[in-house]
């Protein structure tokens, strides 16, 4: 299945947890810094300069180098998703639909509004190859890794991990996980 | 040996090990993926072999986090240099990041200032040990965060030496997928609080296709887990545990574990 931006709630509904999904059109990077920025921003009620509603954000700090005027990608796979729990929830209260592309999961309800997508970490090599043009580069001064990028990109593979009725991979793993863990270690902790 | 050349090797140094797996992690990571039995853990596993035959044909960065830069270097006491080391290894890490490139990662812990070319206080990270011979010997181990983030230390007890494997596979399981699994797991024993985890890092050199028993035999315990490929479930949630040890004091028992990526870059490099 095949998903253009901006991304619509018709669309999101139809992913299942575990279906193979392309995603083309743009995506936004941001980390850390960037959600910190965003909410500040929009708290203040100050407009930020790229818009979030109907966005695909993909968590991650490319490696980019400057070639002449123009910025190129090298190397842009996901980073752990995690560390944007806490923004991310605060996030949605601003948006009324949103896909993510991340790795290793979130503890994030994004029931009625998104979906989390994952793309294998660590494959940043092969990310770049779905990247067909850097449109631009917000808040650079953030620094490379926490800037937000523009991407254009054309059949991104990710593996739908958390979908739009809540049902999330990780959450199932875990849940396997703690009792294996129970079992493994028995008293001996 | 002049300055230039330890500045050259640095440079390339990390140009191979961030473009290219060595062959024994390679032999692992292909071992997972016919080996694996979910569907998804091996898609992912499938994009990573993947992933990394077109960074090696492109000579591209496997990931984007080219880590910190980490070097640790083996110095042989009838070697006689006149230059400062340390100031040619620093060199090396300011051109690898304009040249391989490498990403700006190091910043300032607490105003987290980016200086730009992955230097500042006590950053690279260099180890230097003096051993016998007239060799200089360098390893450099690029690390990204997620792994890195996922490591702990603890200070056990004299009598808690039979709970080290459950400390692992505990250290393992609250890690989940964030550190890129599978992983690899260095694993330091003794030592004081700061040189076990300098053992644990210092492990994850070792050729990762050879263990012994006891590494064995905590390898097992944290692929019961069934964590899996990023997370997602499955047989391989480590690739190897790599343990180093070293004498402690009688009352204490240090243990570190150190996870690293399945992207376990390093290379290594000698010079007369």
């Amino acid at each position: 299945m095949e998903i253009r931006t901006p991304v619509r709630k018709e669309d999101l509904k139809k992913l299942k947890v575990g279906d193979l999904v392309y995603i083309s059109g743009e995506i936004i990077t941001a980390r850390d810094s960037a959600h910190l920025r965003m909410l500040k921003y929009l708290k203040e009620g100050r407009d930020l300069p790229f818009e979030i509603d109907g966005s695909v954000i993909y968590h991650c700090g490319p490696l980019m180098k400057k070639v002449g005027d123009e910025w190129v990608v090298i190397s842009a796979g996901p980073t752990t998703s995690a560390r944007m729990n806490a923004t991310t929830k605060e996030l949605l209260n601003y948006v009324d639909c949103i896909a993510i592309i991340g790795k290793g999961g979130m503890d994030v309800d994004f029931r009625g509004k998104g979906v989390y997508l994952a793309y294998t970490g660590g494959c940043g090599a092969l990310a770049s190859k779905t990247i067909k043009r850097v449109k631009t580069v917000h808040w650079i001064d953030l620094g490379m890794p926490e800037a937000v990028w523009v991407f254009e990109v054309e059949r991104f593979p990710c593996i739908v991990a958390i979908d739009f009725e809540g049902n999330n991979i990780y959450e199932e793993v875990k849940r396997k996980v703690e009792e294996n863990y129970k079992r493994i270690v028995g008293g001996k902790v | 040996m002049e300055y230039e050349d330890v500045v050259e090797t640095v440079v390339e140094l990390f140009r191979k090990a961030e473009t290219e797996l060595s062959e024994d992690v390679l032999r692992a990571l292909r071992y997972a993926y016919e080996n694996e039995e979910s569907e998804i853990a091996k898609m992912n596993l499938k994009n990573i072999l993947e992933n990394v035959e077109y960074a090696k044909a492109k000579s591209i960065p496997i990931c984007q986090d080219t880590g910190l830069p980490i070097v640790f270097v083996e110095i042989g006491r009838e070697l006689c240099l006149d230059f400062d080391l340390k100031s040619a290894i620093i060199e090396g890490v300011k051109r690898a990041t304009k040249e391989v490139p490498l990403r700006p990662n190091a910043v300032h812990p607490i105003t987290r200032k980016n200086p730009g070319d992955n230097v500042g206080d006590y950053m690279p990270y260099i180890s230097i040990d003096v051993v016998e011979g007239d060799e200089l010997k360098i390893a450099v181990m690029p690390k990204g965060a997620g792994s890195e983030n996922c490591s702990a230390l603890k200070m056990m007890l004299p009598h808690d030496v039979d709970k080290i494997k459950g400390f692992v596979v505990e250290v393992v399981k609250n890690a989940m997928g964030k550190p890129c699994p599978p992983i690899f797991i260095g694993l330091g024993i003794g030592s004081t609080f700061d040189g076990c985890a300098k053992l644990a890092k210092k492990a994850l050199l070792r050729d990762v296709t050879k263990m012994n028993d006891f590494e064995l035999e905590i390898l097992e315990a944290v692929n019961d887990l069934g964590i899996g490929a990023m997370g997602m479930g499955g047989k391989f949630t480590a690739l190897a545990v790599l343990s180093e040890i070293g004498y402690c004091h009688t009352a204490s028992l240090p243990v570190a574990v150190n996870i690293q990526c399945w992207a376990n870059r390093r290379a290594f490099a000698v010079l007369r």
